[in-house]
C-alpha cells in the first residue's frame, strides 16, 4: 500500500478550515432566509448546534455560545406564555451572548421577537421553512464539511458510468489525453491537473476541481481548451466521490504486471484507503477502453461479483472434478 | 533534495507566456519538481496548477527539485525567474 504525503491545499480553503464562512453562501446551501445581519461572515470554527431552550428559561451554565442557535415551535411557543416583559429581558440577555447565528425553524412568523435585540447586539437572525430536525441533518453535514481533511493532488478526475477515477501518473504520461477520450465517449469530467479532495461522512472522499481551474484542461499540442464549450454541459461535472485510482507507469518489461487482479492495491489518501489500479502505458493500448473497463470491474466488485475471483473458482472447481472423475476410475478398475 | 527561495520579478508575474516557459523548463529535467506558495505544494511540470497558483510580480517562491539532476533544473527554473523570462 503507497501513501500520499499530504500538501496543504489552496489558500480559499485554508479559510474554510479556519471556519470562517460567506453569509450569503451559507443562506443559499442550507436555504435560510437573512432576517437580520451585520457581518456578512460567520465564524463557524469548532462549532455545533444547540437548542437554546434552557437558555432561554434562564440556565446558562455549561452554555456553549459557539454553537449555531436553532429554535423551533417549543421554543417560540414558550417564548409566547411569557409575559412581555419577561420575555423580552430573556431574549435580551440570550442576544448579549456572541453566537454565530440564531436560526427560526417552520417558517415561524415570530422572527420579530428577536429583531430588536438582534439589531441591539450586532447578532445574525435567519429564517428556516424546514422543521428543526430538518435543518438539523442539513447543518450537521455542512459544519462537518467546513473542518473536513482536504488536499490538492495532481491527477485527473473522471467519472466514468458512475464510478469516481483518478487517474494519476508522472507528467507527459498522457494523464489528460485519456481523459479526453473518456469525456468523448459520453462521460465527465471533474478536474484537470489539479484535484482537490476532501474527507467527507463515513470515509468517503470527494474530489473537485479548483474554481478557477473548473472546465478547463490542457492537452500538449492544442493548449488549454474548455471542455464545457467544446463538448456540452453533459461533459462536465462539478465534483464526484473517488472510488477508484488509476496510476498510469511506464511499460517496463522487466516489471511483473498483474495479470490475474486477485490482489487488490490500495492508495491511502486522506487516510481512506482506495482501490488502485496500476495500468502500464505502451503503444497500441487504448487506455480510455481499459480504464471504462477497470471502472465496471470495480464497481461489480463493489456489487459482490470478483470476476477474477470467480474464473479462479471455475479452475479450481473443474479441477476438483478431474480429480473426482480419476479417483472414481480407479476405483472401479480396483473393483474388476 | 535542492530547494531555492526566489522572487518573481516580472510584471505579469507566473501567468501565461511566463508560466508556460516555466512549466516547459522544468518538464526538460527528469527530477521531481515542485514550486512552494506559502505552504501550498504546486508541481512545477503542471500548467493549470502554475497558472492557478497565484504567483503574481513580488510574490517569493521556492523552487524544490528531487531527483538525478536536482541541481541543475533549480539553477534553470531560478535562473529564468530572476532574467524575468526575458520580458
Amino acid at each position: 500500500m503507497s501513501k500520499l504525503i499530504s500538501s496543504k491545499s489552496m489558500k480559499r480553503d485554508k479559510n474554510r478550515m479556519n471556519g470562517k464562512v460567506n453569509l450569503d453562501d451559507f443562506c443559499r446551501e442550507i436555504k435560510l432566509e437573512k432576517i437580520y445581519y451585520k457581518s456578512t461572515e460567520l465564524n463557524l470554527a469548532n462549532s455545533g448546534i444547540n437548542r437554546p431552550g434552557l437558555q432561554l428559561h434562564g440556565y446558562y451554565e455549561h452554555f456553549d455560545s459557539n454553537r449555531v442557535q436553532v429554535i423551533g415551535k417549543v421554543e417560540v411557543s414558550y417564548l409566547l406564555d411569557l409575559d412581555p416583559e419577561v420575555r423580552k429581558q430573556k431574549i435580551d440577555d440570550f442576544f448579549s451572548y456572541e453566537f454565530p447565528c440564531f436560526i427560526v425553524c417552520w417558517d415561524l412568523d415570530e422572527t420579530h421577537l428577536f429583531e430588536e435585540a438582534a439589531q441591539k447586539y450586532g447578532r445574525t437572525l435567519l429564517k428556516s421553512k424546514e422543521h428543526t430536525t430538518t435543518l438539523f441533518y442539513d447543518l450537521v453535514n455542512y459544519i462537518d464539511q467546513l473542518s473536513a481533511p482536504r488536499i490538492s493532488l495532481h491527477g485527473v478526475l473522471v467519472e466514468v458510468f458512475g464510478v469516481g477515477v483518478l487517474i494519476t501518473g508522472p507528467s507527459g504520461i498522457g494523464k489528460s489525453e485519456t481523459a479526453l477520450e473518456i469525456v468523448k465517449r459520453g462521460n465527465c469530467l471533474i478536474a484537470d491537473d489539479v484535484v482537490e479532495v476532501k474527507r467527507i461522512r463515513d470515509g468517503h472522499l470527494m474530489g473537485t476541481a479548483p474554481e478557477l481551474l473548473q472546465h478547463f484542461m490542457e492537452i500538449r499540442g492544442i493548449g488549454i481548451i474548455d471542455v464545457k464549450t467544446l463538448y456540452g454541459a453533459r461533459a462536465v461535472k462539478k465534483d464526484v466521490e473517488i472510488d477508484m485510482v488509476i496510476r498510469l507507469e511506464n511499460w517496463d518489461e522487466r516489471s511483473p504486471y498483474d495479470r490475474l487482479g486477485l490482489d487488490e492495491q490500495t492508495l491511502e489518501i486522506l487516510g481512506i484507503d482506495i482501490p488502485e489500479v496500476m495500468i502500464p502505458v505502451s503503444g497500441g493500448r487504448n487506455l480510455a477502453c481499459i480504464i471504462e473497463t477497470a471502472a465496471i470491474n470495480n464497481r461489480t466488485k463493489q456489487y459482490g461479483y470478483h470476476s477474477a475471483q470467480v474464473f479462479c473458482d471455475r479452475v479450481a472447481h473443474q479441477n476438483d472434478l478431474e480429480v473426482e472423475k480419476r479417483e472414481a476410475k480407479k476405483k472401479l478398475e480396483e473393483a474388476k | 533534495m535542492v530547494k531555492k527561495e526566489v522572487t518573481v520579478l516580472n510584471a505579469t508575474g507566473l501567468h501565461a507566456r511566463p508560466a508556460s516557459m516555466f512549466v516547459q523548463t522544468a518538464g526538460k529535467f527528469k527530477s521531481k519538481i515542485f514550486v512552494i506558495k506559502e505552504g501550498n505544494s504546486i508541481n512545477a511540470k503542471s500548467i493549470m496548477g502554475i497558472m492557478a497558483g497565484g504567483i503574481s510580480q513580488g510574490t517569493t517562491i521556492e523552487v524544490q527539485a528531487e531527483g538525478d539532476d536536482e541541481a541543475e533544473a533549480v539553477d534553470a527554473l531560478v535562473q529564468l525567474i530572476n532574467d524575468k523570462f526575458g520580458e
